[in-house]
């Protein structure tokens, strides 16, 4: 098997879909046409970006480089983290919770993936880095702000619970606990859904590609694994670290519900 | 056994209030809704940012972790909050070894309330109620806020005969708030009003 090259007529022909798409919306007066449109735009632009981009710096694997790349794929997903808070926390909390969550998440198994596991030499060779961070860094993003925003969505409508407990002598950590088990539970069920889901219902993207791309099924099969296991643990890493320095946040030093913190 | 002394505590609403309260006795707080006593009685219980300090005989609040203060100065919130399924769940866990028949029975229920899902509860009942689970902690000082406004006249009296005997017997500080100018007369004890954000002895 080999690679198929898509030309610039193919893609086009793809896109004819949006267009199509586009245009119903505007038939049916959906009122999402210019959304659809722009969205597909943006992604075209942004994926021949960062085509053009990996391309050089695939030629290059130059550390000072790479690192620049990483630290713009983590600060772009921490901000997609604050902005997807209806109640997110005021001042730099709002983005550090999820930077550092993820940070701490996302870099660790992605460095134990690339030593240990696939043992890449060096280990910052981009093309095993930047696809795999970025795989880890997306899910991991998603857990996390869908687990911040039940925390605080919850704080604020359990805030009477919270204080009647406080109020009975419970420690903060007492007070919180039933609502943090749940935040950290529902940024984990995507993931867990996505593992059970596997192969049966989808091929998930990564295998899809690899086999588009001309890998045989098995080994694509067992990429994706590696990838699921892998994108598991560090959402779960990072959900638990951003639930725990979130929760910490909603009290203060005399352990008051402080929902003044939100925003 | 312990009396309850505000140093210059401030709130939102009021400013730099000095209030002793010795033991056992019986202080009444009335005033406009909104004039600031929900807020001043949060702040005695540490729940709300605040300036000032509160005393408890000779301990300072900012001595005590937040918790345990608040296990000895008691608030009952104007509104009660229930987080379990049923009501003997939320009674404190470490004074199982009290009996809380007596106190429940005083409270007009049967010691079978505990099984009681708590969405079966009226407002009334859970007024009661939330008095029981605070009264178990056994708070040194009791900070009331309207303890009785849901109540009728058989059940306001029992509530009101529950917090003279504990005021009482363990000779705490009861800082009541009250809406109830029959109440505060009939009970007796200090009276104070807020008055354009002053607490003043009311006429």
């Amino acid at each position: 098997m080999s690679l198929i090259h898509l030309s610039v007529w193919d893609l086009a022909l793809a896109s004819g879909l949006v267009l199509l798409l586009a245009a119903l919306s505007w038939r049916l007066h959906l009122g999402v046409e210019r959304q659809v449109l722009i969205a597909a735009l943006r992604s075209t632009v942004q994926l021949m970006l960062i085509g053009l981009v990996l391309k050089q710096l695939f030629a290059q694997t130059h550390l000072a480089l790479i690192g620049l790349m990483v630290l713009v794929m983590l600060s772009v997903a921490s901000w997609e983290v604050r902005s997807r808070q209806k109640h997110c926390y005021r001042g730099m909390w709002g983005y550090g919770i999820g930077a550092l969550s993820l940070f701490v998440s996302s870099f660790s198994v992605t460095l134990l993936a690339l030593m240990v596991i696939i043992r890449v030499n060096p280990w910052y060779q981009p093309q095993y880095m930047i696809p795999l961070l970025g795989m880890m860094l997306g899910n991991t993003m998603s857990g996390v702000a869908i687990a911040l925003d039940h925390l605080t969505r919850q704080a604020r409508e359990a805030r009477g619970c919270i204080e009647a407990r406080l109020l009975l002598g419970a420690t903060w950590e007492e007070a919180i606990t039933g609502i943090r088990r749940d935040a950290l539970r529902s940024g984990l069920i995507p993931i867990v859904n996505a593992m059970a889901a596997a192969g049966l219902v989808s091929l998930p993207g990564m295998m899809t590609g690899q086999i588009l791309a001309g890998s045989p099924p098995l080994e694509a099969a067992k990429y994706q694994l590696l990838i699921m296991f892998l994108i598991s643990a560090g959402t779960g890493l990072g959900t638990v670290a951003a639930v725990w320095i979130g929760s910490q946040r909603l009290f203060d030093e005399r352990q008051r519900l402080r929902l003044d913190r939100l925003a | 056994m312990a009396g309850l002394r505000l140093e210059g505590l401030s709130t939102a609403l009021l400013r730099d209030v000095h209030l002793t309260l010795a033991a056992g006795e019986r202080l009444f707080l009335s005033g406009a809704s909104g004039s600031g006593k929900s807020l001043l009685l949060r702040a005695i219980a540490d729940l709300d940012p605040h300036r000032g300090e509160v005393w408890l005989d000779d301990i300072p609040r900012s001595r005590l972790p937040p918790p345990e203060w608040r296990r000895r100065v008691g608030l009952l919130p104007s509104e009660s909050y229930w987080w379990a399924k049923t009501v003997g769940e939320h009674w404190p866990a470490s004074t199982t070894h009290l009996k809380p028949e007596r106190l429940l029975n005083m409270l007009g229920f049967d010691t079978d309330v505990c099984g009681w899902p708590i969405t079966r509860l009226s407002t009334g009942e859970r007024q009661r109620l939330a008095l029981a689970r605070l009264l178990l902690n056994q708070p040194q000082a009791l900070l009331l806020d309207e303890a009785t406004a849901h109540l009728d006249p058989v059940n306001r009296s029992r509530v009101e005969t529950v917090l003279e005997d504990y005021g009482n017997i363990c000779n705490a500080a009861l800082l009541w708030v009250s809406h109830d100018p029959e109440q505060r007369a009939r009970l007796g004890g200090r009276r104070l009003v807020i008055r354009k954000n002053r607490l003043e002895p009311e006429i």
